[in-house]
């Protein structure tokens, strides 16, 4: 098991959001999240990251066997995990370059030039240009622009688990297909017996189209009310909304 | 007429505007005549080269078109490399030129504040820089205020003249010696900007816990002249106060200030720039980036006065509070006295955004790294005006400053 989540009950100032979340997920799996605006979807990946402002008051987290619940963020970073922010804050003066070859640099192989190469080549991938990367990080980017740099920055880091928080929305469906692909890559799911494994969030479902979910489970007031195949837990949604989950 | 010694000495006492009042009776003045000449920076001993090199000085003085320093009270070199400029000291200029006199005390008061005063009344000290009509000096001339002994008042009485059409690159250091603890550092510097010349002046402090600075700058600029000003302080200082002011009088100019301070230990910081907008067509831009640590306290003040028409003036100070013990203060004054103009200001004064940190830790930085990554973006500004090479050793001069923050 890749990562085990148990009872998992968690407050925001002083407010109860997850109200015993259970969630497994295997290596080489994919899961979606769905459910409503204000569900605790967001709130389960930051506490899986570990924030502090996410109290966990009940429950805990396996990753890799091990139990991650009180370490701190980078140190679970430097376990694999790793995430695309919903909303990720501009940072004055730090450019999206230089966060790119920190966090690449960490495959230490590399020389200076090298990394400088690399990093501009993953650029390309993307779309977001040498010029682009000399930008502030997220200021004044674009909501596509703000999504691609953030999957940009995970090919860098290369991490085994990987969680996508609405990496399609406000994203034009040409680039909804790139950043599938994108997705998929690093999920590994052209390789086989891929090592890796993914939990998303997505509103539109639009994505998987492209990006091949194993799992779907319904996250509804802070617990997830229902778990199946996504195609199915999908239509349902669309069709019935999640009332009637 | 009053003479100007009279004057200054009437001004002995006279506290500044602004700024703790120091007791320049605690110090010492010193020799002219304390130290030996050297030919070359590369002469000194090595704690001295590093601590020179620390604030932006090249000891092998290749990528510089003239240096000159300044030990205590006693000129110890002043060298050009490059045909087109001059640099000596001010008493030695003052005997080679009869019209220099007229330069003196005349961007600045004389009997502004004790400071000014006492600038005066030590004399024999300081700087002359000219460049000669058309020059063009991409090289900077590098001028190094240095303090070798505890105790002393150091003084310096400065003139810079870029004559028309000149342009020329100045970095300053200052500095005291390793060993020194204890110093007081008045600098007075006048610039005076004749038509169509371009001067920026890079001035790179690294004082110590127990050094009181107050550096005294006015600047005359006549039409299409362009004065660009980076100052950067990221040291420990007992206390300073500056307030530079850009006399903007010809048409079309330009003035940049941008200041990166950093106040640490229990240093007091009063810093301010000034730009008196009175010739047409003219533009001033004032930026500062204040991060405030331990118990410092940091003041940055801006003023910008347009008095004529079609002038523009921006101030900007962003500061960033680190400890709970530490202060900033900002504040901006615009006054408009005319009808076509256009002045602006923006401050915003906060600690390290949380959610910031968090993103970076998410990418695997501890809290410290990525604490340290916002406040070096923070302080980061874009320093315009520059050639390249300049703009990139300036850069590197800030890093360098900013090491082990
Ligand atoms: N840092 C916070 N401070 C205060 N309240 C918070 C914080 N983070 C989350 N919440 C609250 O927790 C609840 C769940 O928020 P969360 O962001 O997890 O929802 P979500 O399922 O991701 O919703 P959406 O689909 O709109 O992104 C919301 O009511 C939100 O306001
Ligand atoms: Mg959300």
């Amino acid at each position: 098991m890749l990562l085990e989540i148990s009872d998992l009950e968690v407050e925001v100032e002083g407010k109860k959001i997850l109200k015993g979340v259970n969630l497994q997920i295997e290596e080489g799996e994919t899961h979606v999240l769905l459910g409503p605006n204000g569900a605790g979807k967001s709130t389960l990946f930051m506490t899986i990251l570990g924030f502090p402002k996410y109290e966990v008051t009940n429950g805990k987290i396996l990753y890799k066997g091990q139990d991650i619940t009180e370490l701190e963020t980078h140190e679970r970073i430097e376990l694999g995990l790793g995430v695309t922010f919903q909303n990720p804050p501009a940072i004055r003066g730090v450019k999206l370059k230089d966060l790119l070859k920190i966090v690449d640099g960490k495959h230490d192989y590399k020389s200076e030039d090298d990394l400088d190469d690399e990093v501009i080549a993953l650029g390309e991938r993307l779309k977001l240009n040498e010029h682009f990367l000399e930008r502030d990080v997220n200021l004044g980017f674009s909501g596509g622009e703000v999504k691609r740099s953030e999957l940009l920055q995970l090919l860098a880091q290369q991490p085994d688990f990987i969680m996508f928080d609405e990496p399609d929305s406000g994203v034009d469906i040409e680039n909804v297909e790139l950043i599938s692909n994108e997705i998929g890559t690093l999920l590994g799911q052209n390789a086989e017996n891929t090592k890796k494994a993914g939990l998303l969030i997505t509103h539109l479902g639009y994505i998987l189209n492209f990006v091949n979910a194993t799992h779907a489970h319904v996250l509804i007031d802070g617990k997830i009310v229902r778990t199946g195949e996504p195609k199915e837990i999908m239509d349902n949604v669309r069709t019935s909304g999640f009332g009637e989950i | 007429m009053v003479s100007i010694k009279d004057r200054a000495e009437k001004a002995l006492n006279k506290k500044a505007a602004i700024g703790e009042d120091i007791d320049l009776d605690e110090y010492e003045t010193m020799d002219v005549d304390a130290y030996e000449h050297v030919d070359s920076l590369e002469d000194l001993d090595k704690s001295d080269k590093d601590t020179l090199t620390s604030v932006g000085m090249d000891t092998t003085e290749e990528e510089r078109s003239a240096s000159f320093l300044q030990m205590d009270q006693s000129e110890l070199l002043a060298k050009v490399m490059y045909p087109g400029i001059e640099v000596m000291s001010t008493p030695q200029a003052l005997e080679k030129y009869d019209w220099l006199s007229d330069y003196m005390w005349n961007a600045m008061a004389v009997d502004a504040d004790k400071y000014t005063a006492t600038t005066e009344l030590d004399g024999k000290s300081g700087y002359f820089i000219r460049s000669l009509p058309g020059t063009k000096m991409e090289l900077p001339i590098q001028a190094c205020m240095y303090i070798g002994d505890d105790s002393v008042r150091q003084t310096a009485h400065n003139i810079i003249i870029a004559e028309e059409n000149s342009e020329i690159n100045i970095i300053t250091g200052c500095s005291t010696a390793n060993h020194v603890k204890h110093a007081a550092h008045i600098g007075v510097s006048e610039f005076y900007l004749k038509k169509g010349s371009k001067v920026t002046f890079t001035m790179v402090h690294n004082w110590d816990k127990e050094v009181d600075v107050r550096p005294r700058t006015a600047v005359i600029m006549d039409d299409d002249s362009t004065y660009i000003s980076n100052y950067i302080l990221t040291s420990p200082v007992q206390n300073i106060q500056a307030y530079p002011t850009a006399y903007a009088n010809g048409d079309n100019t330009k003035v940049f200030f941008q200041s990166i301070l950093a106040g640490k230990e229990d240093s007091q910081i009063d810093q301010g720039s000034r730009t008196i907008l009175s010739g047409n067509n003219s533009q001033s831009e004032m930026i500062t980036r204040a991060i405030s640590d331990d118990e410092s306290t940091i003041i940055t003040r801006g003023d910008l006065l347009g008095k004529s028409q079609d002038v523009r003036g921006h101030l900007e100070c962003m500061g960033l509070i680190l400890s709970d013990d530490s202060k900033i203060y900002s504040v901006p004054e615009l006054r408009g006295e005319c009808t076509n103009m256009e002045l602006s200001h923006e401050a915003a004064v906060g600690k390290i955004a949380e959610d910031e940190i968090q993103y970076l830790m998410a990418r695997g930085l501890t809290e410290d790294e990525a604490a340290s990554m916002i406040v070096r973006g923070f302080l980061d500004i874009d320093i315009k005006g520059l050639p390249d090479e300049l703009a990139k050793e300036t850069k590197k001069l800030m890093e360098l400053s900013m090491e082990g923050m």
